[in-house]
């Protein structure tokens, strides 16, 4: 068996970092400029990468199947960014900030790496402020912060209810630059459908243009993936539409290890699912947390009065509410961690105490309007309050918002190694697209300072170290073999699925698949829930290749032929997800086995036989994937059992 | 109380039958045409585009080719949704996107017509769908503060006042979805413009390239072939994150400024 080397620097954990970059190689300003890289995807991560990799002098190329980078799915992210400035004088740290990381991912991340992102979380807020970006700030005129889920200091920076839009297109602006500049060349509307090797290192990717249809070869000296998580498989979930975890999973059938493919984070207050035509959910951000208060009723039969119309919230007295968080865990109350809080809703409606449909709690702001007065909550809340109202048409001023348990984000991801590289030679993942610094669960605002630790500051410097070796060798050719051969695949790949001409849509497969993945591969796993996944979802690829019904033809633009692609490869990913959750007999994070819990129903782990990554390689169609481990060393904090009561 | 929410309830699900008017183009040079579809049993707490995926999933069952219409997030926020619809972009609803529409807006039995933005500088690629890459064009030419990937100063080095900052926001929340030039009659995209001059004007850190920046910026806008603003004022009116005609006028102050100073 390979062994996974994570290429993790010697020395004190605060100078790994700082020695790695002291001691890498580097290409010399000559040389960056006959090199190619290829960058897919243009969220918080690619943007930022590209951006800082054209401005370096590196010859970019960059990918997104959106009709411009300033779409990508980062735009979303709400609450707000992490850093460790201390700002507010309460105690933070680096190291704080590395630890609740680390105690937050459920001791299921490389300290290595996690430090190395709490260590860049500062530079972060500083390019971002350079940029233009218009954090909230005081009265005084300095940065405001606000309080995450997992911590005990306030270290989130935010602006209003759109830090991720701020951040995106901050970075954006830096890719425009670029674009503008001729350092990178920006292709839209272009999906990634392969991933070329040869002779062992990543060469380039095939391309389809999603307005023209035409298949295109594009070739360089490395090829970074940073397109997201694959949280989409669900049907259901908070990504957008187009999110999909296709590039990743073509790279992972090229020979890349996919890591802990059964980490899923399951975002606590989303808007409930309210009927069967319903494309996908919205998150309100976790940030609500900070004042609002979650509650359902104390009385089951309250809860099923309320059910049946007979009974709103305002109706039920103070003394009859369960307010569950602050109940079960007083250290933190509503600001548990996602994964617990999650847990939390799903454990009270299964009881019989949820509102709405049934799959719903209450997210209540009463207390704080009363306390603040509502220009306050207004004022910081504002826009979430609006969308809540557009989609649901009740007044969250007014009745408590409901809320429920939605997919979101994907912890799991390409395995990489400390410089960001995968298991192929000169392939990069960053961002959501790898495995890397969330462990079993993310905290908060974290995801946005991984994405843009990696693309600023991380991957600039770590993919020089491999860059240097490619110095002698010239530019890749097209006309290779290896190129041929992909495009004739991706081509045949295409014509088979415009050939099936069955009876069912897209979506309506997608849809069955999603919610069998949520009944059996969700918030609760069992051994006999994953086995039967596993059967199931080998009926669903049946199913899907051969029945499935796409209009129109392959030349030209045609969403049903994108959508059959990503699903095909949805259903593939959905069963190593199965795989790996039947595999883990523990509950870490957001993966929770109902086998192993205590008897107050918290995540039960087992260090001893489970503290290790799960790297997944192919073996081919129909076979099944080795497993490789890559032990996690916790060398500088102690493995506690996470405890958010005391 | 409860027995008044108890009949909302039951009003709120009726569901709703439709007729939608909806252009059809096969490519950016075929003719286009308007096609008329029958809708049954919408609710009306689905989305406009929820409702455009079941007539879609309707087309695909009867061997026909589905309506393309661009859309991402489904939550207001990435801009790529836009469509005419009877006559407005974005629809009937005030302050949001297409996606974040709702039936519930629209009475049972409505004719709705749908058509994709209308202006010069947008061609319609295919149906609903037009190329906005106009506006990548716009911000490349400027729209951006020059700083490289590290060696910047620490974040709070320089204060900026909570009023301009908010100001700054209140621009940046642009979302760059071109309702601002579908809904004008000389497809100007002086919104849009002055949303991203506005931001940086108001922040100490775009002011180093605030005259350059305005210049570029506006020179590009023209040269793309987008209209001159005449201030009727529809762009904001119809913005879905409600930014306002003040920016307009900061940029016409940047722009005079930079002129009569260069």
């Amino acid at each position: 068996m390979i062994r996974l080397n994570a290429k993790i620097p010697e020395g004190p954990l605060a100078d790994k970092w700082t020695r790695y970059k002291a001691t890498q190689k580097l290409v010399n300003p000559a040389n960056k400029r006959k090199l190619d890289i290829i960058i897919v995807g243009t969220g918080l991560a690619g943007a930022s990468a590209a951006a800082s990799l054209g401005e370096l002098g590196f010859n970019v190329s960059a990918f997104c199947y959106q009709d411009s980078p300033r779409r990508a799915h980062s735009i979303a992210a709400q609450g707000g960014i992490n850093a460790a400035k201390n700002y507010r004088n309460d105690g933070d740290s680096v190291y704080r900030l590395f630890y609740d990381t680390i105690k937050g991912g459920d001791y299921r991340s490389r300290e290595a790496n996690v430090y190395r992102l709490a260590e860049v979380s500062n530079a972060i807020i500083d390019q971002c402020v350079a940029q233009g970006v218009p954090f909230a700030r005081e009265y005084g005129g300095l940065l405001d912060n606000r309080s995450f889920g997992g911590a005990q200091v306030s270290r989130t920076f935010y602006a209003r209810g759109q830090t991720g839009q701020q951040l995106l297109l901050g970075a954006y602006g830096a890719l425009s630059r670029q674009i503008a500049k001729g350092t990178v060349k920006m292709f839209t509307r272009s999906e990634m459908l392969d991933l070329v090797i040869v002779d062992g290192k990543a060469r380039g990717i095939i391309t389809r243009n999603l307005v023209t249809g035409e298949i295109t070869r594009h070739a360089a000296h490395a090829v970074v993936l940073a397109t997201g998580g694959y949280g989409n498989a669900f049907f259901l979930s908070t990504n957008a539409m187009g999110s999909n975890g296709s590039a990743i999973w073509q790279a992972y059938k090229k020979g890349a290890f996919f890591a802990n493919p059964a980490f899923v984070q399951i975002h606590p207050t989303c808007i409930p699912v309210h009927g069967d035509y319903q494309s996908k959910l919205t998150l309100m951000s976790e940030s609500l947390r900070n004042d609002g208060r979650i509650w359902v009723p104390k009385k089951k039969e309250d809860a099923e009065a309320i059910r049946a119309g007979k009974l709103s919230s305002v109706d039920i007295p103070e003394e009859d509410r369960d307010y569950y968080l602050e109940r079960r865990y007083p250290a933190f109350g509503n600001l548990v961690p996602r994964d617990v809080a999650s847990r939390a809703a799903k454990e009270r409606c299964d009881a019989g105490y949820g509102v709405g449909t049934g799959l719903a709690v209450y997210l209540d702001f009463t207390d704080a309007i009363n306390r603040l007065g509502k220009n306050v909550i207004e004022e910081r809340y504002g826009n979430l309050f609006q969308m809540y109202e557009k989609i649901t048409d009740e007044n969250p001023y007014k009745t408590p918002m409901m809320i429920y348990p939605a997919i979101h984000y994907t912890m799991g991801g390409i395995w990489v190694d400390y410089e960001l590289m995968t298991t192929i030679p000169g392939l990069f993942a960053i961002g959501e697209a790898n495995f890397s610094d969330h462990g079993a669960n993310r905290l908060g605002a974290s995801a946005l300072m991984q994405g843009l630790a990696d693309g600023y500051f991380v991957l600039p410097y770590t993919i020089q170290n491999y860059l240097a070796g490619e110095i002698m060798t010239p530019r890749i050719s097209t006309s290779l073999q290896e190129f041929q051969d992909a495009e004739n695949a991706i081509s045949e790949r295409i014509s088979r699925l415009m050939s099936i001409k069955g009876k069912r849509t897209v979506d309506q497969i997608h849809r069955e698949f999603g919610m069998k993945l949520w009944d059996l591969v969700g918030m609760g796993r069992n051994k006999d829930g994953l086995q039967q996944a596993l059967t199931s979802f080998k009926d669903m690829k049946d199913e899907f290749w051969g029945n499935i019904r796409i209009p129109g033809d392959a030349a030209g633009m045609n969403p049903e032929l994108e959508k059959a692609g990503r699903v095909a490869d949805f259903i593939e990913l959905g069963e190593l997800m199965a795989l790996d959750a039947l595999n883990r007999e523990e509950s870490c994070g957001g993966h929770f086995r109902e086998e192993h819990q205590t008897p107050e129903g918290e995540a039960m782990r087992h260090d001893g036989k489970f503290m290790y990554v799960s790297a997944w390689e192919y073996q081919g169609k129909d076979k099944e994937p080795i497993l490789h481990k890559e032990n996690i060393d916790y060398e500088f904090i102690k493995v506690q059992v996470r405890n958010y009561k005391i | 109380m409860s027995l008044l929410r108890y009949r909302s309830e039951i009003i709120k699900f009726k569901e709703m039958n439709f007729t939608l008017k909806i252009w059809r183009q096969e490519n950016a040079r075929a003719k286009g045409r308007f096609e008329t579809y029958q809708l049954q049993d919408i609710s009306p707490d689905c989305s406009f585009l929820e409702m455009l995926d079941i007539l879609n999933q309707q087309l695909i069952d009867k061997f026909e080719k589905p309506v393309c219409f661009d859309h991402d997030c489904r939550e207001g926020i990435c801009g790529a949704c836009g469509l005419y619809i009877n006559g407005r972009p974005h629809g009937p609803d005030k302050g949001i996107t297409t996606c974040q529409l709702h039936m519930r807006k629209f009475k049972d039995g409505d004719t709705i017509v749908v058509e994709p933005w209308r202006a010069k500088p947008f061609p319609v690629i295919k149906d609903l769908v037009v190329d906005r890459s106009a506006f990548d064009k716009i911000i490349q030419a400027g729209g951006f503060i020059s700083v490289n990937t590290g060696g910047v100063p620490d974040a709070n080095t320089i204060p900026v006042p909570r009023k301009n900052a908010d100001i700054a926001m209140d621009a940046a929340a642009c979302i760059g979805c071109g309702a601002c030039v579908a809904a004008c009659k000389n497809a100007s995209a002086m919104l849009f413009v002055a949303a991203k001059v506005s931001q940086f004007a108001m922040l100490p850190q775009g002011q180093v390239e605030a005259k350059e920046r305005v210049l570029k910026m506006v020179q590009k806008m023209d040269e793309l072939g987008f209209g001159n603003c005449t201030n009727t004022g529809a762009c904001e009116a119809e913005c879905p994150k409600e930014i306002s005609l003040s920016h307009i006028a900061r940029m016409n102050r940047e722009y005079f400024s930079a002129t009569f100073n260069a």
